[in-house]
């Protein structure tokens, strides 16, 4: 049996989590297995119906008002149990932030080693057989889990979602065991940034600018674009980001986060190693440089040699019309 | 407050990365290797937390001597102490395994801590598992990513980086945090601090040592293959008055990638 973790921010089901369940229903078809989906906190089970669309047999849901906001050893203190109750083969997560911080302590509870942010899966020899990137993408690492159970998390944005289905599966509640000492860490509050609903780890579009950008203000332009654009975000180079520009969490490449969205842009990204790495993996990247020698025009499928102060006003425009046909 | 700051040498981030398909490793010759840059947050982090209330500061790290470059430069920058937890294993890519000599290790020498520091993740094995599995072995709250710290008492709250948030944690005491960039600025090391790191003595300890259990520590990942990424191709370059090539650009987009 395969058991995926699924994520609840806010109320709603992660998309990531879906991807997970996805390829754990992709693997679970190939072993002949079933794939189960695992939710943690209060007053989740309202939500096991969209779970079902994408293929789990069973929905666990492991309620606790403690757990309603997230703790990591509360949360792997109740999978740890349910893990030993229902023995999964295999237990995956998305390798979202909280995904990165659970899974490898629920790996060490277990015992077990486990796989980071792997960005494909395949079965070999009824064992889970994962790709990772390491060095921020600059190398790519094959391993197979010999570890009962296996644990591995998988990058967001980079799984397709299956078609959903009409069905219905089982919910199985339980009210999960859980003392106040064990929840140890936990949220007290939820701070947002303004304006920055979507992290550059989850759009399918982000809108990039480096030393080119020459100052903060103008990166309202990318902003701008941004807001046109559906389902995507800002990010920036680390020049950007180390001159105070805009905030860390922007950042794309080995300092910062690793992307794979539909389509990147870049504006005024020069291309140093470090920042490819982290957004190589793009499926469409665009360049606006004036200096055509820029190395990012080196892995761009289409680029603009030109000033991006420019470029861009025209580029909305286009967008626009584009995007209204 | 006794802080622990758990330290990993890697290859710059402006390195290029070989591989040796025959021995699925990262060919070594030529790079140039650094102390973890998110590591160097988690340094520079316990140096502020010592000097705002006074304690203790020793630096450890898991590998082979050649690590001992980047534990003087962490006595240079002003720790009290490192010490290295001698493990010439070649890299396994598996954090459970470095995690259980840190567990080990700070149970059976070093079991007086406060703060154990470690960076979000090495640069390289890119795995963020160590921070919290050593944090399950000894029991203790995790805080990972962190770009905000704050210790009062027996008590820390911390920030940490979540998808497009923050998430404000408290925490008791003692705690494990993993240090996010953002987290604070890394001082030079003073000649001064390189002077006094070269008199320091950095004692080695072997895993016989920590009384470890080599067959404990046999990795449950088997690394199969390593490559290098698949190359991108350079496409087409539009070298238009700025109308006219955002024209094509969105045309490309649109009609021919089928992504706007």
């Amino acid at each position: 049996m395969i058991l995926v973790f699924i994520e609840v921010r806010e109320g709603k089901v992660k998309k990531s989590s879906l991807e997970a369940l996805s390829e754990g229903k992709r693997r679970a078809a190939e072993m002949n297995a079933e794939v189960n989906a695992v939710l943690v906190g209060h007053n989740l089970e309202s939500l096991a119906p969209d779970i079902f669309r994408y293929g789990a047999s069973k929905v666990f849901v492991l309620e606790n008002s403690l757990l309603s906001r997230y703790s990591p050893s509360g949360f792997v203190e109740v999978l740890f149990s349910l893990a030993g109750e229902i023995n999964p083969e295999i237990i995956l997560f998305s390798a979202t932030a909280m995904g990165r911080d659970l899974a490898p302590r629920l790996a060490a509870k277990l015992g077990v080693s486990m796989a980071s942010d792997c960005t494909q899966t395949a079965c070999k020899d009824g064992k889970l057989e994962v790709v990772r990137p390491i060095f921020a993408g600059k190398a790519f690492a094959t391993f197979i889990l010999k570890s009962s159970p296996q644990i591995a998390s998988l990058r967001p944005n980079v799984f397709p979602l299956i078609d959903p289905v009409d069905k219905q599966a089982e919910v199985i509640r339980k009210d999960a065991v859980i003392t106040e000492d064990q929840i140890k860490a936990q949220v007290v509050e939820i701070i947002r940034e303004e304006g920055a609903e979507l992290d550059v780890t989850e759009a399918d579009i982000v809108v990039s600018g480096g030393r080119g950008m020459k100052g903060p203000e103008n990166f309202d332009m990318l902003r701008n674009l941004s807001s046109i654009l559906p389902h995507s975000a800002v990010g920036a180079s680390r020049s950007a980001v180390d001159a105070g520009w805009i905030d860390h969490q922007h950042q794309v490449g080995q300092t910062g986060k690793t992307v794979s969205p539909n389509l990147y842009l870049a504006f005024g990204i020069s291309g140093a190693i470090q920042h490819l790495a982290g957004m190589a993996s793009s499926k469409y990247i665009v360049a606006v440089n004036k200096d055509p020698e820029a190395p990012v025009f080196k892995v761009s499928d289409c680029g603009i040699v030109g000033d991006l102060f420019q470029v861009i006003p025209h580029l909305q425009e286009e967008l626009k019309k584009a995007l209204s046909e | 407050m006794n802080i622990f700051v758990f330290v990993k040498r890697v290859p710059d981030t402006e390195s290029k990365i070989r591989i040796s398909p025959e021995t699925n490793s990262v060919i070594e010759e030529g790079l140039n290797f650094v102390l973890s840059p998110y590591d160097e947050y988690a340094v520079e982090e316990a140096l502020r937390i010592r000097e705002a209330k006074e304690g203790k500061v020793t630096v450890l790290s898991v590998g082979s001597e050649e690590v001992l470059v980047i534990l003087k430069k962490c006595l240079a920058m002003g720790a009290d102490e490192a010490v290295l937890l001698k493990d010439d294993t070649p890299e396994t890519y598996d954090g459970l395994r470095t995690a259980k000599i840190i567990a080990y290790a700070l149970k059976e020498k070093f079991p007086e801590y406060n703060l154990l520091l470690f960076g979000k993740q090495s640069m390289g094995a890119d795995n963020a598992q160590i921070p919290a599995m050593v944090a399950e072995f000894l029991g203790v709250p995790q805080v990972n990513v962190v770009t905000k710290l704050e210790i009062e008492g027996n008590n820390g709250t911390a920030h940490r980086e979540i998808e497009g948030a923050i998430e404000k944690v408290s925490f008791p005491l003692p705690a494990v945090i993993s240090a996010q960039k953002g987290l604070n600025e890394p001082r030079y090391e003073t000649l001064k601090g390189i002077m006094m790191a070269k008199r320091k003595q950095i004692p080695v300890l072997s895993l016989e040592d920590l009384g470890l259990n080599t067959e404990d520590l046999v990795s449950q990942l088997e690394l199969t293959r390593m490559e290098s990424p698949p190359t991108r191709e350079a496409g087409k370059i539009i070298e238009d008055e700025p109308k006219e090539a955002a024209k094509k650009l969105v045309e490309f987009l649109h009609k021919e990638a089928k992504v706007i």
